[in-house]
């Protein structure tokens, strides 16, 4: 299946010689959603700027639905929708108009019914008239969203589009994209919420420093990087840790009632069971034992921090 | 050419005039009562009639096209300027909506809002003075093309603009001066010799000669030399707003 964003060793510098972004490849295939993740800075607002039109690469190509987005321009642009960072909307101007002016925008004809369906399905509809300086943080970015599906592209980004936004916003806004993933919708976002990243992508890909360090779904990324952890409670607490069980990385906990382990899931021997044995042979009786996954934010530290070591 | 996006832009710029009708209207056509109060009846009765023309009746194309000048521009700088202050420019920037549509979306939008003003300041002048119209299809003409200019110079203004003042800078430093001295308010031939050859490097002049001759007959420059002006003016402007959208200077990085 052919991508539908085909991005081909993509370089932006800018004239005062610093590198946005630096030989990224990457494809995104029709109706996943991909997060990208990174610290301030990294390339990801820079690259879905190139993408959308809003900064000229300095090298190599980017083709949306088989669309060069600087030869085949226009075709290329009807496909995508930008949801930007920062909340820009003319604050004077009704929700609706704003909406039916981007639709217009894009060369669509007037479709009342769509955009009823499109405000309502956003929680909108009620707010039609009101000016849009009259609006929530969330409901400006709720018309944002509108404003970029007014003309039904295939392709979504979301900058960061949970910054500064409430919990329950934020809950109602991913519930917004799982929707729109459901119509078919691609959908690339970029966020420092990691759990949510963890929650709602397909795929990952972790920028830093105007480098794609990596790709992978979420799944593989958690499995390739993902360190567990292993608790282990005790029936009667320990002063100290045994001196056969010192140097194999067990922390006592301070109450001397938990054993804690970390070990990584790709090592062939994780050293559990032998642990357990040997807890056992001791007479150290276990009540209980759990293990923990490393979160993806924990994963994606230790990547950037990797890189800039 | 997508002629949606063009009327989408027109549309949205019309609806942000018709919002603050009033406002818009009110300031200039004060303005004007005050030209014709000042001008008009208290001094134009001590001034001599121009080639046949009473003084109060003559000022009238002049405090038109000072009207039409200072609104085309103004208007086309700040509809395209707000949104760049306001950060919605990106959707015109990312939409597949080349800088033909957006020109003529903003700048007609503009043109047209400076057309209205100065239709309503030509109404309001019949209060104060008989006005005759020798020509009134090369009137409008005039009006409308010289409204596309300014907005077309306005436009690249309000492209080239970093902040508030540099908006408002070239209105006030370079338009109202070309104005006053382009004969708004006397003809190039009441003027010295010598400053009416200077007078004749305005380019301004040569719009109002052409804008009056529409209404008296008579012109201090031939009128194909003003309808000359006004096309060379829109063509330069056009070329040099193709160059800014083409290159993204100021607009993309």
């Amino acid at each position: 299946m052919r991508p539908i964003i085909d991005i081909d060793h993509v370089s932006k510098r800018y004239d005062s010689g610093t590198v946005a972004l630096n030989d990224v490849s990457l494809q995104i295939d029709e109706g996943e959603i991909l997060a990208l993740l990174g610290p301030n800075g990294a390339g990801k607002t820079t690259l879905i700027s190139i993408i959308c039109g809003l900064v000229v690469p300095t090298g190599g190509t980017v083709r949306v639905g088989g669309h060069d987005i600087r030869k085949d321009w226009r075709a290329a642009r009807k496909l995508i929708g930008l949801v930007p960072q920062e909340i820009a909307l003319e604050p004077f101007e009704s929700v609706i108009d704003c909406v039916r002016f981007t639709r217009g925008l894009y060369g669509e004809p007037p479709d009342d019914a769509y955009i009823e369906r499109l405000l309502s399905s956003l929680a909108l509809w009620d707010k039609r008239e009101a000016k849009t300086r009259e609006l929530s943080g969330g409901m400006k970015r709720r018309v944002l969203i509108a404003k970029a599906l007014s003309h039904r592209p295939k392709v979504l980004f979301l900058d960061e589009p949970t910054a500064g936004v409430d919990v329950a916003l934020r809950r109602e806004m991913w519930q917004v994209v799982r929707e729109l993933r459901a119509e078919g919708v691609t959908i690339i976002l970029t966020t420092h919420y990691l759990e949510e990243a963890e929650d709602m992508a397909d795929r990952i890909g972790v920028i830093n420093r105007g480098e794609l360090l990596l790709v992978k779904s979420k799944d593989e990324l958690l499995g390739e990087f993902g360190k567990k952890h292993l608790t282990v409670s005790l029936y009667e607490p320990l002063r100290a840790l045994p001196a056969e069980l010192a140097g194999r990385g067990l922390v006592l906990s301070a109450d001397g009632r938990e054993l804690g382990y970390a070990y990584d899931t790709r090592a062939e021997r994780t050293g559990i069971a032998h642990l357990l044995a040997e807890l056992a042979e001791r007479g150290i009786a276990v009540r209980d034992v759990s293990t923990k996954q490393s979160s993806l934010e924990e994963i994606f530290m230790s990547l950037v921090e990797e890189e800039t070591a | 050419m997508n002629w949606r996006s063009a009327r989408a832009v027109f549309g949205h710029e019309m609806a942000r005039f018709f919002r603050t009708i009033w406002q818009s209207l009110a300031s200039p056509v004060l303005s004007t009562v005050l030209y014709f109060v000042v001008f008009g009846a208290a001094i134009g009765g001590r001034i001599q009639a121009v080639e046949g023309v009473p003084y109060g009746a003559f000022i009238v194309p002049g405090l038109m096209m000072l009207t039409v000048l200072q609104q085309s521009v103004a208007n086309a700088s700040f509809g395209i300027y707000f949104p760049k202050f306001a950060g919605t420019i990106y959707e015109i920037l990312v939409a597949p909506t080349g800088w033909i549509e957006v020109t003529l979306g903003f700048v007609g939008a503009a043109a047209a809002k400076a057309v209205m003003i100065a239709l309503v300041i030509l109404v309001t002048s019949f209060w104060f003075t008989g006005v005759h119209i020798a020509h009134p299809f090369w009137m409008l003409a005039f009006l409308f093309l010289t409204a596309i200019a300014f907005s077309l110079l306005g436009f690249i203004i309000g492209l080239w603009a970093k902040n508030f003042e540099q908006l408002q800078i070239v209105p006030m430093m370079v338009i109202t001066p070309l104005v006053f001295l382009g004969g708004a308010f006397y003809s190039a031939s009441m003027l010295p010799p010598f400053w009416e050859g200077v007078a004749k490097l305005n380019p301004v002049l040569y719009l109002i000669s052409g804008f009056r001759w529409s209404f008296f007959g008579f012109a201090d420059v031939p009128v194909g030399l003003s309808l000359a002006a006004v096309a060379l003016m829109i063509l330069v402007c056009m070329g040099a707003i193709r160059w800014i959208f083409l290159t993204g200077w100021r607009l993309r990085e």
